[in-house]
């Protein structure tokens, strides 16, 4: 089928993984991607993202399934002929070299001739702005700076395609939101291919083209980051992509894609049906924190329900208030903190609203 | 502006604050440094001292010696001086140590100790006012040698309190005539042992390592369980004594031992290999002894090594085995030194080993400094051989340092 791969740069077909003959670590993972997409796998750990990643680069032996790179598949290949760029965890700058020598470590190993190796290294020094840290030794750096020359050693050799292992996880927020910057400028500036591996959503969803969500060794949605965070294929990823309420109820039915369920304590919620809901069978209302309101309001709403208001936290630039609808559901909602703020007191009574479009129930 | 500076009160606190900090310091490590300082700094410095201040002789016969100060040391000395010397040689008869100073003359003039022994026993029966009179005639009939330069020579030697004697012994050199230093004749026996013991140390320390090396390696990257497992038996020869360790090599190597026992059995030899009692089993049961001090240092080292080092060595392009010389062999190298050094240290100093398994062959420096100890207690020599070794060890770490650097020394 060249016509099928002739876009698809990088392609999983069905790949699996088991560590111990016994039980699959990653199951039948299939994944196209683009030439310059940046794609992150995002799960929590044990889910088998960095098994991919490793499969990928050549470190672990794949199980069944195949993996190609530009048609072909490397999936028999040694790790040292794939020509794919790895940035680690710990960065794995090499400590007896200076930064010169680790950026000039994979042009060696090409038999680069001396003059260009120093060109190219004084080049990508400038790059990541560190053109005058050539001569020191990774010890002698800051973490951000480990990071920038870790990414600087990963790009050198110009492959086409770039891993990253959870590459920020050693840094602090603010160093990591720059890093976050940088890891994109040069993406966009360079136009490489990635497969980033991150626990961290907000990251995912900042930097990438697509996401991946694992678990349990399955992906459970692939997509960009707006439709996974407005449109989550099941209540997993509903879940683990930003914060979710969930209301439980019975569907009692379904007409155009939206479901009108009945929830226990005698309210009636109309909200989007996801794939797979029965009528008549149980199910989870999703609604993020944000999307619910209180009464009164402006906004426009379809669904009304009267909570209980268990207590609130003032965070800063919101308040996080808390209810209980009538079978006992917590619900959190998040207030802009500006002068329309209610204010309540443990046990009053409010309204809270929303739009079907906002919330999605899913079966269970 | 704010003021950082202490108000004379709150110096006084801060004072009383650091004496205390420091007293309690020196509290924790006050039992150890007593205890080092009487059992190990003490004895080492007199030993040290000894290797080159020998006042034995000095003490037992002082006024020949002030006699002998005078002495051209060409000729017999003055007569004066022998009937003094034969006045010392009746008091020490009757002390009774006639026989320490034949013993200290005896080491630089072979053949003196029977000479000084009888004279003495002679000049015991001679009357005080004899002695003073006729002191030479009397020596010379107590014993014809008293006529010839030479032991007097030895024992003006003898005599002075600081030698480098022993340290020219050490090295198989000796003051010649004139003043200078030379060679001595006959075989050299110190120094052909100190070469042979670096060598034999540095072999072991590269047999260690070969057999080391890989097994730590494994260990630190083996499973949890495999890993803690095999480490029982890299510790094993730690928790058994070491003459049983010693001894089972014997069993083994001997003539009629296990392996020979093999090797005639399966028929690649009709008659046993003389492997005991060689340098080759002094190597090979050292080799075994030593091998976790190695292990030990390498494996910790190793275990702080993340696998991410050589996957990105291996991302970047680099085949396995380069790889691992440029990345992970330089990283390895603070256990490497530690085990290295504890190694050839340790090896350098064997005793027990060699002693028991060495035959003469296998002998080593600390042997014959035992020997010197136990047997012709010549301290005093042994004294000089043991710095000698001290100080070939201590220029060893110098250049290492110099090379490789103590900081990346590193034990866990």
């Amino acid at each position: 089928m060249p016509s099928d791969t002739s876009e698809v740069f990088l392609k999983f077909n069905n790949v699996k993984k088991s560590y111990d003959q016994k039980s699959l670590v990653v199951k039948d993972f299939s994944l196209d991607v683009e030439k310059g997409e940046f794609i992150t796998l995002l799960g929590p750990s044990g889910s088998g993202k960095s098994t991919v990643l490793m499969m990928l680069a050549g470190f672990e032996g794949v199980t069944g399934g195949d993996i190609s790179i530009a048609g072909q598949s490397v999936t028999r290949t040694a790790p040292y002929k794939r020509n794919i760029g790895m940035v680690f965890q710990n960065y794995a700058l090499f400590p007896h070299m200076t930064i010169a020598e680790n950026l000039a470590y994979p042009l060696q190993v090409r038999k680069m001739p001396k003059a260009d190796v120093k060109e190219r290294v004084n080049e990508y020094l400038n790059l990541i702005e560190m053109g005058d840290f050539g001569g020191r030794y990774p010890g002698q750096l800051s973490g951000g700076q480990r990071q920038r020359v870790a990414l600087a050693r990963a790009l050198i050799f110009e492959p086409t395609l770039i891993l990253m292992d959870e590459p920020l996880g050693a840094l602090d927020k603010k160093l990591r939101e720059q890093m976050q910057y940088e890891i994109t400028r040069l993406h966009q500036k360079l136009g490489f291919t990635v497969i980033y591996v991150t626990h961290d959503q907000t990251e995912a969803l900042s930097m990438s083209s697509r996401i991946a969500v694992f678990n349990d060794g399955v992906v459970q949605q692939c997509a960009a980051p707006a439709e996974l965070y407005e449109r989550p294929a099941n209540a997993f990823v509903a879940d683990f992509i930003g914060e979710n309420n969930f209301i439980p109820g019975k569907v009692v039915k379904i007409a155009q894609d939206q479901a009108t369920v009945a929830v226990s304590g005698g309210a009636t919620i109309t909200a989007v049906a996801s794939e797979g809901l029965r009528e008549g069978g149980d199910c989870v209302i999703s609604v993020r924190p944000e999307k619910l309101f209180i009464q009164p309001t402006s906004h426009a709403y379809d669904n009304e329900v009267k909570a209980e208001h268990v207590t609130h936290y003032y965070v800063g630039d919101f308040i996080r208030y808390y209810f209980k609808f009538a079978n006992g559901t917590e619900i959190n909602i998040k207030v802009l903190n500006d002068l329309a703020a209610p204010d309540f007191k443990e046990g009053d009574e409010g309204t809270l609203v929303w739009l079907t479009k906002d919330c999605i129930a899913f079966p269970t | 502006m704010t003021d950082n500076t202490l108000s004379a009160a709150d110096v006084v606190l801060a004072r009383r604050e650091l004496r205390r900090r420091k007293l309690s310091a020196f509290l924790f490590v006050a039992p150890l440094l007593l205890f080092l300082l009487f059992a190990f700094v003490a004895p080492i410095a007199t030993m040290l001292v000894r290797s080159f201040y020998n006042p034995t002789v000095a003490n037992l016969i002082p006024e020949t010696l002030e006699q002998l100060a005078e002495w051209d040391g060409n000729a017999l000395p003055s007569d004066a001086a022998q009937a003094v010397f034969a006045a010392d040689l009746k008091r020490l008869a009757n002390e009774r140590s006639s026989g320490k100073l034949a013993e200290q003359v005896n080491r630089v003039f072979p053949g003196s100790s029977s000479v000084i022994k009888s004279t003495a026993r002679r000049m015991r029966r001679v009357e005080d006012a004899d002695l003073q009179q006729q002191g030479r005639a009397l020596l010379l009939q107590a014993n014809a040698r008293w006529g010839d330069p030479e032991i007097w020579k030895a024992m003006a030697k003898t005599g002075s309190v600081y030698t480098p004697n022993y340290y020219l012994t050490a090295l198989d050199l000796e003051a010649s005539e004139a003043g200078g230093i030379q060679a001595r004749d006959g075989a050299k026996i110190y120094v052909t042992l100190y070469t042979k013991t670096l060598r034999v140390a540095f072999i072991i320390t590269i047999l260690t390592f070969i057999a080391g090396y890989p097994l730590a390696y494994y260990l630190a990257n083996a499973p949890t369980k495999t890993a803690n497992m095999l480490m029982v038996f890299v510790l094993l020869p730690f928790w058994t004594s070491l003459l049983v360790r010693t001894t089972a090599w014997i069993a083994l190597l001997q003539t009629n031992g296990v392996v020979n026992s093999f090797l005639m059995g399966i028929g690649v030899t009709s008659s046993p290999f003389d492997m005991l009692y060689t340098q080759f089993s002094t190597v090979l049961a050292m080799t075994h002894i030593l091998l976790p001090f190695m292990i030990l240092p390498l494996y910790s080292v190793m275990k702080g090594i993340d696998p991410s080092y050589m996957r990105a060595a291996m991302s970047m392009g680099d085949r396995p085995i380069p790889a691992f010389l440029k990345i992970y062999l330089p990283m390895t190298l603070p256990g490497l030194s530690a085990g290295a050094l504890l190694v050839f240290i340790i090896s350098v100093g064997y005793y027990i080993t060699p002693a028991l398994v060495g035959g003469t062959d296998g002998q080593m420096i600390s042997n014959i400094i035992a020997f010197h100890m136990q047997q012709s207690n010549n301290w005093e020599l042994a004294a000089a051989l043991g710095s000698l070794l001290l100080a070939i060890i201590l220029v060893l770490y110098w250049v290492y340092d110099r090379f490789v650097g103590a900081s990346n020394i590193k034990l866990g």
